[in-house]
């Protein structure tokens, strides 16, 4: 029964949307006031589709086999953790996680959002409703989550022992919390577009989502970053594997739309602008669904090629992201242009850093989807990897990171003072950086080098902002975008190092014999068997010292029964200046082992910059939330004392 | 800047960035696509020396030979018409075995492919979509499906 509940709950829900779609459109041809029930409706949509989420994590919880999906993807014998999280771990499951998740941040607009007008809201809400419904014909369609089996098989077919891990687990809703919040900046710029209303105010209530989307997404590139970088055993960060450059598309766009919005709130310009982004950017998260559900991409993380599921996306993604760009160049060219700035001031600077992420987004967009063209016109197959990747858009990621450090000096409409002067220090640095490099290191690549200069630019140039100011009285926004800022180099800086002073060490050593990789001798003290809940594995003891002290890392090789697989489980000790890295391999019939070391200079770093980036963007969040309180608390106030 | 100047600035400056995007992706496609042979491609010589492309097909049984480091190996990939000769330094997949599918990253010289990457199949579901095909041609594969 408590299938039927969930998919009843759904069919409910997409009732809902239907007629919330249905409001819209009654508002927008005639003046009914439909501000109440349309807000009414969106809630309990949300609470619906709540329920049925709610339901299938009970059928996983409970491994009921009789749930098609259950069987498919779980297994009596896994840990109670992943039998849960077995419920968004594969296409029908995540799928509905991504409508639970655009009904309910559909409700949330409903429930706290008193910025915009009654109309734009109106139109905003519906907007959220007609997405949701397209998703929800997709789930009841073609993939429903709750089908039956009859009879229910005795036991599951497993979930793949690579995806039983806490980073994975939590790994996907966090972005598909990131890309689906999103969709509330579509939304609301879809509603402000149809009913003519782009102005600061509809910024304002458009900011808090980008913000928190863009926190989520930042987290969840890095966190999935740091993931293939342990779990993979590849010693890598980043693959520009279609997939994770699916999570990275909407990010850019969102980064470009957060900036945008900031001028649109703060001085009512770039409107136009600042629409289509937000367009973009959903657009971008849905393109991201669209490549990782289809399995249209050849990717290591691509779920079963299914024709059916891919070409409804595919349908789905033209019609949203048509309608939007058509309903744009109606209504683009009408709005009214915003107030005027001159070439040196804060909006160009946000202006210039809205081209530069546009063309890294268009660059990788790009990168991302030439071999499905390729494929499609003439049948050849080719990919496209790291380097052209790293080639193009590694220069302009660059050229961006030394405006970062420029833009924000800028004042509003006009600069007066001259900004070059205040960039003496961070040019200075920069300089040394770049000679020390060049001193101490003359062999590394440029881009790397490269990167330190940067780095050390933007490390002093990012605090400038605070310079002169009562550290107290500074909003939290500005303390946000340091912050923030402060990110980018300290992940350049990783970056950097990583790339150019990472030493790796690949040999067959025997018990007793030993290995040196950077400053690090090695020793393989013994190989043992050993056996975890669902797995038999063997573990190298492996003992590193670089002169004084001694650290034992204890690598693994993993192997599962059902299904048959087997994993490496790297052992990773972190030191302040960097990490070192173990694999354990095969075994060779003379009695060695395989074993794999990385010596990686400042690699958290790379982590530790990204979850900077994240904090500054929460941080910046949480100060635009207290202002809307303090202002709300200030016009009750207000109404209360009788002054209105 | 007058309101109506600074539309046109900026509308300007949007398609020159969709522009520089495009020349740039055009440039780097240009020299870093990478294309995907099967042994018979190669055979037929389409590969040309020393140019980035990836190799897939099945492992040939009986192929496998562990150089003395103990880290290099050779082996065979065969699409049932050709074969075609691999090294590869380094660990290799979970799921690297004879008689399976495996995609290789790298480059022919002189008759061998050198490979910096070997893709096996990922978990008894997943198979890249190129030796999907291979095996929907050939009917070899299927080592590993249910």
């Amino acid at each position: 029964m408590i299938a039927e509940a969930g998919l009843a709950a759904l069919w409910l829900a997409a009732g809902l949307a239907a007629y919330q779609f249905l409001l819209m459109i009654l508002a927008l041809r005639s003046d009914l006031e439909v501000a109440r029930p349309m807000r009414a409706i969106a809630v309990v949509q949300g609470l619906l589709t709540l329920i049925s989420f709610a339901m299938l994590l009970l059928v996983f919880a409970r491994t009921d086999m009789s749930v098609a999906l259950v069987f498919e993807n779980s297994h009596s014998a896994k840990p109670f953790i992943y039998k849960v999280a077995g419920a968004w771990g594969n296409h029908e499951g995540s799928m509905l996680m991504w409508v639970t998740i655009l009904a309910v941040a559909g409700a949330f607009v409903a429930l706290f959002s008193r910025r915009t007008s009654e109309r734009t809201l109106v139109a905003g809400l519906g907007s959220q409703a007609v997405l949701a419904l397209g998703f929800y014909a997709f789930l009841l369609i073609a993939s429903n989550p709750f089908a039956r089996l009859f009879p229910a098989p005795p036991d599951g077919q497993g979930l793949n022992p690579l995806l039983q891990d806490p980073g994975l687990a939590f790994h996907p809703p966090t972005l598909y919390l990131g890309y689906v919040g999103l969709s509330v900046a579509f939304s609301l710029a879809v509603g402000a577009l149809l009913t003519g209303e782009v102005d600061s105010r509809l910024a304002r209530a458009m900011r808090p989502w980008v913000l928190g989307a863009w926190v989520l997404l930042t987290l969840g590139i890095t966190a999935g970053s740091y993931w293939a970088y342990y779990e993979l055993g590849w010693g890598g960060y980043w693959f520009w594997d279609p997939v994770e450059n699916a999570s990275l598309m909407p990010w850019l766009a969102a980064t470009a739309l957060l900036h945008s919005i900031n001028v649109l709130a703060a001085r009512g310009a770039l409107k136009a602008w600042t629409m289509m982004l937000a367009v973009i950017a959903f657009s971008m998260s849905m393109v991201g669904t669209f490549l990782v559900r289809s399995g249209i991409l050849t990717s290591v993380h691509a779920f079963a090629i299914d024709p059916e599921r891919g070409t409804f996306l595919l349908a789905l993604l033209a019609i949203y992201v048509g309608a939007a760009f058509t309903l744009f160049a109606l209504r683009g060219a009408t709005l009214k242009e915003g107030a005027p700035f001159e070439l040196v001031s804060r909006e160009s600077g946000l202006v210039i850093n809205n081209l530069i992420l546009s063309v890294i987004l268009g660059i990788v967009f790009l990168g991302t989807l030439y071999p499905l063209f390729v494929e499609a016109v003439s049948g050849e197959k080719l990919s496209v990897g790291a380097p052209y990747f790293n080639e193009v858009a590694g220069p302009l990621a660059l050229v961006l990171a030394v405006l970062v450090g420029i833009g924000p000096l800028l004042s509003w409409r006009r600069q007066r003072r001259p900004v070059l002067k205040q960039l003496t220090v961070p040019a200075l640095l920069g300089a040394t950086a770049l000679a020390i490099t060049i001193i101490l290191s003359p062999d590394i690549a440029i881009l790397p080098r490269l990167g330190f200069t940067v780095a050390a630019f933007l490390a002093a140039a990012a605090i400038l902002p605070l310079i002169g100011r009562n550290p107290l009285r500074t909003p939290l926004a500005t303390w946000g975008m340091v912050v923030a800022h402060s990110g980018i180099a300290v992940a350049l800086f990783g970056m950097g190092a990583n790339a150019a002073f990472t030493s790796e060490r690949l040999a067959v050593i025997k018990p007793g014999e030993q290995l040196t990789v950077g400053p690090w001798t090695v020793e393989l003290n013994a190989v043992t068997p050993t056996a975890g809940k669902n797995y038999t594995a063997i573990e190298a003891e492996l003992r590193a010292t670089r002169g004084e002290g001694v650290v034992t890392l204890k690598p693994q090789t993993h192997y599962y029964s059902d299904p048959p697989t087997e994993t490496n489980e790297s052992a990773i000790q972190t030191f302040w200046n960097g990490q070192l890295y173990t694999v354990v391999g095969k075994s060779d019939p003379s009695g060695g082992w395989q074993v794999r070391l990385w010596w990686k200079p400042f690699v958290t770093l790379i982590f530790a910059g990204g979850a900077l980036i994240a904090f500054g963007g929460a941080l910046a969040l949480l100060g635009r939330l207290w202002r809307l309180r303090r202002a709300r608390e200030a016009s009750a106030e207000w109404h209360r004392r009788g002054y209105a | 800047m007058r309101p109506k100047n600074q539309r046109l600035v900026l509308v300007g400056a949007a398609l020159v960035a969709i522009l520089v995007a495009v020349l740039l992706a055009m440039w780097g496609l240009r020299n870093q696509a990478s294309f995907f042979y099967t042994p018979a491609d190669i055979v037929a010589g389409k590969a040309s020396d020393g140019q980035s492309a990836r190799l897939g097909g099945m492992v040939e049984k009986g192929s496998i030979r562990r150089e003395p480091d103990g880290v290099t190996i050779r082996f065979v990939v065969t699409d049932g018409k050709a074969a075609t000769p691999v090294i590869y330094r380094g660990i290799v997949p979970d799921l690297f075995r004879e008689g399976s599918g495996a995609v290789a990253e790298g480059r022919m010289l002189g008759g061998t492919f050198v490979a910096d990457t070997i893709l096996a199949k990922h978990d008894e579901r997943y198979m890249p979509p190129e030796l999907g095909n291979l095996a929907a041609e050939h009917k070899v594969g299927k080592t590993l499906e249910k």
